[in-house]
């Protein structure tokens, strides 16, 4: 046991050592329709010329695992290379029903719920694989949903450095301070993703989260 | 037809496995019940929870909706929460309360640090079922 022990304990210090340096990860996380997608097509689109993936106002409408890779962020002197995971927003719930209302067809719903769950389970899954993650919260919700709490809590307890970002800022309903409230413990920062407000901000919260 | 809440006891999931208690608690939920379990499950149990909870969601179970109401933030003498992680250890983690429902009764739960209301689906009206307060800080 003790030999296992320290087995992985020197696997897991070079896997650091060297997938933080060669390979960073830096996933997008959050619930459904947060922005998430919009932010990676921003963050891509800045530092690539081209987006990630398709947007929605329905829920549920990235339903896979996407990958960016060899995106370098430069700020002054500084460089920051990584990889971006785009992951579908975590639910508890999913109703097929709530996609025909939205005027899906029953076949079509079905679909989309089928792929939505696979989704999830996929995003829970890919947490392990992450070395930083961006926790994208929609500032016009509740923040105190137990999605975010346990997605912010598996992450803490993963000991992954998260970057907490309240999108839809350009919204009057807008609420950045019940973030705030709800998660003191993190140094937050406001965005619009769709309209680019304030992402000068974030990315140099970025750099400071990867050391 | 009437709501039904089961109170589960930690007794009843502290000796359980991981997938045992999401297991047990799931059963119930399924049965179009929900669940008051005393205290609460681990952050990984919780991931699972959902990932289970997605894998077996069809057209009769659309899933669940959680909260968990947990006086952590409410304490911040340094000596009382590593007493209160020294409890935990050998008790388990009795403190606070987990609601867990069918996504197909419970429509939402709202939570903010002082209360947490539950909401039912109801075909005519949505009505606000139940709203507590928070387990006081015992530590």
């Amino acid at each position: 046991m003790m030999i296992n022990f320290v087995k992985n304990f020197i696997r897991n210090a070079f896997k650091d050592l060297f997938s933080k340096r060669k390979d960073l990860k830096i996933g997008i996380y959050g619930p459904p329709n947060g922005g998430k997608t919009t932010l990676a097509n921003r963050i891509c689109m800045d530092w690539l010329g081209e987006e990630m993936g398709s947007v929605s106002n329905i829920e549920h409408e990235t339903r896979e695992i996407q990958i960016k890779e060899k995106i370098t962020v430069k700020k002054g002197n500084n460089e920051l290379a990584f990889s971006l995971v785009d992951t579908p927003g975590i639910a508890t719930k999913i109703d097929y029903e709530d996609f025909m209302k939205k005027g899906m067809t029953e076949v079509e719903a079905k679909q989309r719920a089928k792929e939505a769950t696979r989704g999830v389970i996929d995003s829970i899954k890919w947490l392990d694989n992450m070395n930083i993650v961006i926790v994208v919260l929609d500032s016009t919700k509740d923040p105190y949903s137990q999605v975010n709490i346990t997605i912010i809590g598996n992450l803490a307890a993963r000991d992954i450095p998260v970057l907490l970002v309240a999108n839809k800022i350009d919204l009057k309903k807008s609420k950045i301070n019940s973030i705030k409230a709800a998660f003191p413990q993190y140094d937050i920062v406001g965005i619009s993703a769709k309209k680019g407000t304030n992402v000068e901000e974030f990315y140099e919260k970025l750099f400071v989260i990867a050391g | 037809m009437g709501l039904t809440l089961q109170f589960v006891p930690y007794v009843e999931i502290e000796t359980l496995s991981s997938l045992g208690r999401i297991r047990k608690l799931l059963n119930v939920v399924k049965e179009e019940k929900i669940v008051l379990l005393e205290g609460r499950l681990t952050k990984d149990e919780e991931a699972e929870l959902i990932k289970t909870t997605m894998e077996e969601i069809n057209s009769d179970f659309k899933g669940i909706e959680l909260a968990v109401i947990y006086p952590e933030g409410q304490n911040n003498d340094l000596f009382k929460k590593v007493k209160q992680q020294f409890i935990n250890m050998l008790l388990g983690d009795r403190q606070g309360l987990t609601i867990l429902g069918p996504a197909s009764v419970v429509k939402e739960i709202k939570k903010d640090p002082n209360k947490i209301q539950l909401f039912t689906t109801d075909p005519k009206s949505k009505r606000k079922s139940r709203s507590k307060e928070p387990c006081p800080t015992n530590a």
